[in-house]
């Protein structure tokens, strides 16, 4: 009833608030708009299990900056377990190139590289005339692949967690700054109560916002989906969750909704560092770690699964219930932190 | 006399600033009781412990026998507080609606309560306008509505008459002497000497102490002042 009373006050106040309403809803459309018109390709160190070959070969590719892997027997999973970036195996008659394609910049630099040393060596030995015939294959994606396939994913999770961080923690902190929060406090409305009514409040709008982007992001600008949509809306459900409860949390500690918007750069930036849209491989290892008490990280991962690599909720429920763990987190130090306001 | 809030000993700092000071008094069912001193005094830091919406470092308040803070308790409190506290997105009725079911009033008895309270604060015209188009004083008395909604038997104004014209001021001043006709008790604060007048007892706050408490004619016979403004002096002088 109490409950009720709020989630409807809360849901009345954003339906009057027809900017936010749009920064909510269409925003996130926008921003993915132009980041798929404008992203190209970076460059990072590349692995190479290679099977047969000569020495040649090998020191050409080295030469090229290529870490090479011996391999013995050839299939797919070898590129996943030796972290490879790509599979090279010489035959008799010619070669052929499995690329990982995570990263498609990376995938056709490498395709590059290793089909000029393979003609470099050739055209020094002679046996072969008409010249090694590479023949390419990918383990996820194809040659049609682009980068923003890969980051696709991993954007529109962080935009259905930025905006819900965003506009939710304003709300909260717009109740303490104009004083209804401890007006609310004075009435018999139990602290959880409050907390709950502002999950689902806010939360019936990222459930909305989310199939919006969502929708957009696979129909309109074709982002790669191997996946199933509704894996992909469960798994940013959950992430706007964590955005909810982390938003009315650091509300708290905020004086003003311009203090809110300084956790920006504080809360939201690094987690785009730490979610695979930059390689973290050549960081230390500390560094790395850091990207693992990041929210993001998890659900980034969780999204590129589903979407690119086309696994279900099973292949990532470890992502999943740490996500969930962290809501969970969130949610009971909000009730905690309400008791600033009211011990009771 | 029963007494509907007992305060002992209590005390409170915030970082270093000491608000309150060793505070006792007690508040009888059905007074008028009015904190009169300057901004800065201590006067809502006092009050939001009555309600309970801010603790104490010692001291107890103990409001009609259960200790604050109680949830329960809050469903008898009516609380204004200094900042008129609405939701300017919505409209005066819904934030009544929205309040009132805070409470726990149900259907048919919060209309009635809706209607009592926008009537008494004169506001029936303006109940569909959005806050945000009300005036200062319109807000002001919408916050008074709020606090009476669910029809509480302590209310606890913290300068509710600030910002009204002085017509309005009388009807409320009017509408209290008649809540307190009816048993209730009524905890306010002001910083209007000629308001203080009106109360059946006061207490001079400042600098977080009570400097005197008693019925205003009570308190010039006592301090040989012939207004209250002179009282507030005269004891100011006998606490240094």
């Amino acid at each position: 009833m109490r409950i009720q009373a709020l989630v409807k006050r809360i849901m009345l106040q954003m339906f009057r608030d027809k900017r936010t309403l749009a920064l909510l809803f269409l925003a996130p459309l926008l921003v993915l708009t132009l980041m798929y018109l404008i992203f190209d390709g970076n460059d990072s160190e590349l692995r190479l299990g290679i099977i047969g070959g000569d020495e040649r070969l090998a020191e050409v590719l080295e030469s090229r900056g290529i870490e090479l892997v011996a391999i013995d027997t050839a299939d797919d999973e070898a590129i996943a377990v030796d972290e490879l970036n790509g599979l090279l195996e010489i035959t008799g008659a010619g070669a052929d190139l499995t690329l990982e394609n995570s990263d498609p910049a990376q995938a056709r630099g490498l395709q590059a590289q290793v089909s000029q040393a393979l003609s470099q060596t050739d055209g020094s030995s002679s046996t072969n005339t008409d010249g090694t015939v590479l023949e390419t294959d990918y383990l996820y994606g194809n040659e049609e692949t682009e980068l923003f396939d890969v980051i696709g994913p991993i954007l529109v999770g962080f935009f259905v967690f930025f905006f819900v961080f965003l506009i939710s923690g304003i709300g909260l902190l717009k109740e303490r700054v104009s004083g209804t929060l401890e007006r609310v406090l004075a009435t018999p409305v139990k602290r959880w109560e409050i907390v709950a009514a502002y999950l689902m409040g806010f939360g019936i709008f990222a459930v909305i916002q989310t199939t919006i982007v969502v929708f957009f992001s696979i129909y309109v600008l074709d982002m790669v989906m191997e996946g199933s949509i509704w894996h992909v809306i469960v798994i940013n459900l959950l992430l706007s969750l964590v955005a909810l409860s982390l938003g009315i949390l650091l509300s708290t500690f905020a004086g003003s909704e311009f203090q809110m918007v300084q956790f920006i750069p504080l809360v939201i930036v690094p987690q785009i560092f730490f979610s695979g849209i930059f390689p973290v491989e050549g960081m230390a290892d500390w560094l790395q770690n850091l990207g693992r008490i990041m929210p993001l990280y998890y659900g980034a991962d969780a999204l590129k699964s589903v979407m690119y690599r086309g696994e279900g909720l099973g292949d990532v429920a470890g992502n999943l219930s740490i996500l969930a763990l962290f809501a969970l987190v969130f949610i009971v130090l909000n009730i905690l932190a309400l008791k600033r306001h009211r011990k009771l | 006399m029963d007494h509907v809030i007992r305060i002992e000993g209590l005390s409170k700092k915030y970082g270093r600033q000491q608000v309150l000071t060793d505070i006792n008094l007690s508040v009888g069912q059905g007074q008028i009781f009015g904190f009169i001193g300057p901004s800065g005094s201590g006067k809502t830091t006092l009050v939001k412990m009555i309600v309970g919406i801010d603790s104490p470092d010692s001291g107890m308040v103990t409001v009609m026998d259960r200790q604050v803070p109680n949830l329960g308790l809050l469903q008898d409190i009516g609380y204004m507080a200094q900042s008129d506290a609405l939701y300017p997105e919505l409209t005066g009725k819904e934030n009544l609606v929205f309040f009132a079911s805070l409470f726990g009033l149900k259907k048919a008895f919060l209309k009635e309560r809706i209607e009592y309270v926008a009537d008494l604060v004169q506001l029936q015209e303006a109940m569909d306008k959005k806050v945000s188009a009300y005036s200062g004083g319109m807000k002001r008395r919408l916050s008074l509505a709020i606090a009476l909604v669910h029809d509480p038997q302590l209310l606890i104004l913290d300068e509710p008459t600030v910002g009204i014209d002085p017509e309005l001021r009388q009807s409320v001043w009017h509408e209290l002497l008649d809540l307190m006709g009816q048993g209730k008790t009524i905890v306010l604060t002001t910083h209007v000497m000629d308001e203080a007048a009106k109360c059946e007892v006061i207490a001079l706050v400042r600098d977080g102490g009570i400097l005197a408490t008693g019925s205003p004619d009570e308190l010039k016979r006592k301090f040989g002042a012939s207004d209250l403004e002179g009282v507030f002096l005269a004891a100011g002088r006998d606490a240094k």
